[in-house]
């Protein structure tokens, strides 16, 4: 059953198109990559599913209701949260008031908002801060607060944009293991990576797109191998020397 | 936390009794700070809070100010309720302003243009008036009563303005921890955030030009009867607005005392500094001064004054939530 | 309608255009190469025009000739701000670079009332009240000079730009300030000549403005406004929509006194402002953001 479906959509930045004709289903309770080479279009994919852009062309449906026209927050309300690739915390007001924020478009009183936040901050490991200004955090806990953020929103459907670019092999593994233990609560989820070791682990399927189009779909074992993919991601050369 | 209470009500007795001890000139003074640290708050309210920088705030306080008084000498309707018509007259004009700025993405730079050219717009259709006095400005009438929201000496207009104060900084407490105000400082730090969380920004950015407005626009009001004149350039003026943001800013921007902090230092260096210069030749020198003193602020203690009194008060009040 | 008086508010209106364009000029550069918005732009006019009446009471200079004295006079005054302000907060969110120059702005409003006081002045040069016929057009003489050395001062700006090694800086470091500064340029010098040149830029038409209109000190902010409505019709950063822009704002509100009391022309730039702020925010030649 897809949870989250994208149908032939399209945009273009003056001529150049970023995403052609793209169309994909995200089932209920699955983990997908969705991978590329830089510039290859994947973080205007989101931002068509999030509602910051307007796609072109096409549409998109969550839970077989078309998102077409609606507002970033309306769309949000609906279930379908997303992080942003620059982190965005809120940097002059503590990290349990930034989760806060989250969980307030859910939960009737503050009180309410406060508790929910609380259990997301420890879960998310990030207790130990609750009380400090965001600007004070590293990057690594900063993403840990995107994401805790996004979840207070109590999403269906998570979009993550390179949650684990920057962070050493240990964080990656932690996030691993949350990102997992957040999956297998019930919340099914999209998943921009260049962390491969992170790919591997978590997507059931991976789509690989670039300029814009998908040139390959499939279990992600199978897709690295792809011709077309290494081709994109390394370039003729490396496949014309490799013989 | 009791001990924060037993400061605060140390600090409302103290200023509920001070008059006992003040003359006629001191009393002013202290009008004139309670004054603009209300008007310093309605400001913050939108552009500490909020984020969205307004230089056209006296633009509120002119329209309370001509409403009221064209109101009660007109038709004879009591400033008490022609203050309310005014903040109506100021929430309407900032809901358009606020329309075409938040649902057009007019943000940054252009915003604070486009509070000032509403400001200019205004005031120039005022000078040209007949009904509201033109360029000439109005005189208001003096008939003192409770009704007329006019009195005799400084001392009425101490307690009113103190209410004013007091009641802007309890509204403002409540805003802060309501899911509005949450939303507010969202914006403020990141508005495409805070939209990616489920945050309806449009409609908490309206929220708050329009409390902004009509608490700016009550402050009009009580000008116009206290100082008995109004003029369009110095009530719509630009003069004004950069006046009434200075005190939050070398305050605090964005906290609930830095307003009220700011006017407490700012108010009577500009009431003592002009009474002072201008009797020497020179007019204007408390400006620069003011103009020079917001510059090191913002380069040196960005977060204002605010920060360094919470750490002097430290001993007194114990901890507080944040840091 | 009279045809005369409407084609003498068109030429009047296109030669105030000229003089608003290299008010504007000024302020586009600041915001091109800096991305930063001098909220005291017109008070540094305003500046440059008291030094040039000052040297017309005390020397008998006449306007025109104290105008590089009086432009070489801001240009320092814009170095140093740059230099002891701007340069500190380019870093800071957008906000909050608003408030150190509007409070610049007061500071030197209320330096130009110290000094000078607040009443109004209006120097009487050789040519003040000079007036030439064409056909049936009455022109005034000093705001045809006026107008002329606007378009000479533009034109030499942009020669200065694309020609000198300095220009080629400014630019280079408008462009992208990083790489300026991995090609070996010193961008903070750049940018307090960028500022100061902008401050020049904006002094010059003050003295040219000089013989046309009364001097107070209070008048700087309506200039400060005019430049803004001029750099947001012709697009933030566009130099050549700045000269545009300003014909443009000039001829509306010359045409406008058609309609309107003369008091009231500025409620039509306003509003044009806020027209193109809605539906042409990045104005209308392009240009960046």
């Amino acid at each position: 059953m897809s949870i989250l479906s994208a149908n032939q959509l399209t945009k273009s930045f003056g001529g150049l198109m970023a995403v052609g004709s793209l169309s994909f289903e995200l089932n209920e309770g699955e983990i997908l990559g969705l991978i590329g080479p830089n510039g290859a279009g994947k973080t205007t994919v989101f931002n068509c599913l999030s509602g910051f852009l307007p796609p072109d062309e096409g549409e998109v449906f969550l839970e077989g209701q078309s998102l077409a026209g609606l507002p970033p927050f309306q769309i949000c309300r609906r279930g379908l949260a997303r992080t942003f690739q620059i982190v965005k915390p809120f940097l002059t007001i503590s990290v349990l008031d930034n989760v806060m924020v989250g969980a307030l478009t859910r939960e009737k009183s503050t009180a309410q908002a406060q508790t929910a936040a609380g259990e997301i901050i420890e879960f998310m490991g990030l207790a130990r801060v609750a009380r400090q200004e965001a600007q004070g955090l590293p990057l690594p806990l900063r993403k840990r607060l995107e994401l805790a953020r996004a979840l207070a929103t109590q999403p269906k459907v998570l979009l993550l944009d390179e949650v684990m670019a920057g962070l050493n092999p240990t964080e990656v593994d932690e996030l691993i293991g949350l990102i997992q233990e957040v999956n297998r609560r019930g919340v099914s989820i999209l998943l921009i990576e260049h962390v491969m070791r992170g790919v591997m682990a978590l997507s059931q399927r991976v789509i690989v797109i670039n300029y814009g189009l998908k040139i390959a779909e499939g279990a992600p074992a199978e897709v690295v191998k792809d011709q077309g993919v290494i081709e994109a991601y390394l370039g003729k050369e490396f496949l014309i020397a490799q013989g | 936390m009791t001990r924060r209470h037993v400061f605060f009500a140390a600090v409302l007795l103290v200023l509920l009794a001070l008059p006992l001890f003040l003359d006629k000139y001191a009393l002013g003074i202290f009008v004139m700070i309670f004054f603009y640290a209300y008007v310093g708050q309605s400001w913050n309210v939108l552009t500490g809070y909020t984020g969205h920088i307004s230089l056209g705030h006296a633009l509120y306080i002119g329209i309370g100010a001509y409403a009221t008084t064209f109101l009660a000498q007109t038709f004879g309707i009591t400033p008490w309720i022609g203050m309310l018509v005014g903040g109506i007259a100021a929430v309407l004009i900032a809901l358009f302003l606020g329309f075409l700025g938040f649902r057009f993405g007019i943000r940054g730079v252009y915003f604070v243009i486009m509070t000032i050219a509403f400001a200019e717009i205004t005031r120039l259709i005022v000078s040209h008036v007949e009904a509201l006095g033109s360029f000439s400005g109005i005189f208001v009438d003096f008939n003192p009563s409770f009704w007329n929201f006019q009195f005799r000496g400084n001392l009425p207009y101490y307690y009113i303005s103190l209410g004013f104060m007091l009641a802007s900084l309890v509204a403002v407490h409540l805003i802060e921890i309501s899911k509005l105000g949450r939303f507010m400082v969202a914006i403020r730090e990141d508005e495409e955030a805070a939209q990616a969380l489920g945050v309806d920004t449009f409609r908490c950015n309206m929220f708050a030009i329009a409390i902004s407005a009509f608490m700016t626009s009550l402050a009009g009001a009580f000008y116009a009867n206290y100082i008995y004149y109004l003029h369009p350039n110095s009530l719509f003026g630009m003069a004004l607005s950069i006046e009434l943001i200075l005190r939050p800013i070398v305050g605090g921007l964005g906290t609930l005392f830095g307003p009220v902090i700011g006017s407490f230092i700012l108010t009577p260096l500009s009431e003592i500094s002009r009474a002072y210069f201008s009797k020497g030749g020179l007019e204007g020198l408390h400006l620069i001064l003011y103009g020079i003193l917001a510059i090191l602020v913002v380069l040196f203690m960005p977060k204002g004054i605010i920060v360094y009194v919470k750490r002097a008060l430290h001993p007194i009040l114990g901890t507080t939530n944040a840091e | 309608m009279d045809p005369h008086l409407a084609l003498q508010l068109i030429i009047q209106g296109i030669l105030l255009g000229g003089i608003y364009g290299l008010i504007a000029l000024g302020l586009s550069l600041i915001f091109g190469v800096m991305g930063v918005i001098n909220f005291a732009h017109g008070q540094m006019m305003v500046m440059a025009m008291y030094v040039s009446y000052w040297l017309f009471i005390l020397l008998s200079l006449d306007p025109y000739l104290s105008l590089v004295g009086a432009a070489a006079a801001v240009f320092v005054l814009g170095y140093l701000i740059q230099a002891t302000v701007v340069n500190r907060i380019l870093d800071y969110p957008e906000a909050m670079q608003v408030l150190p120059l509007v409070a610049m702005g007061l500071i030197l409003e209320n330096m130009a009332l110290l000094f000078w006081g607040p009443d109004h002045r209006s120097p009487q040069t050789a040519l003040s009240l000079q007036t030439l016929w064409v056909g049936p057009v009455m022109i005034d003489v000093s705001r045809l000079i006026a107008f002329v050395l606007a378009i000479a001062i533009t034109i030499l700006i942009f020669i200065f730009l694309k020609k000198t090694n300095i220009g080629k800086c400014i630019r280079a470091a408008a462009d992208n300030r990083t790489g300026a500064i991995l090609v070996g340029i010193d961008v903070d010098r750049i940018y307090n000549t960028s500022f100061a040149l902008g401050a020049a830029t904006t002094g010059a038409a003050g003295v040219l403005l000089l013989p046309l209109m009364p001097l107070s000190p209070h008048m700087g902010h309506d200039f400060t406004l005019t430049a803004f409505i001029v750099v947001i019709l012709g697009g933030m950063g566009n130099l050549i929509g700045a000269l545009v822009g300003g014909l443009i704002l000039g001829l509306a509100e010359s045409v406008a006194t058609l309609f309107l009391p003369a008091t009231l022309k500025q409620v039509v730039s306003f509003s044009l402002l806020v027209v193109i702020m809605l539906f042409r925010p990045q104005g209308l030649f392009g240009g960046k953001k």
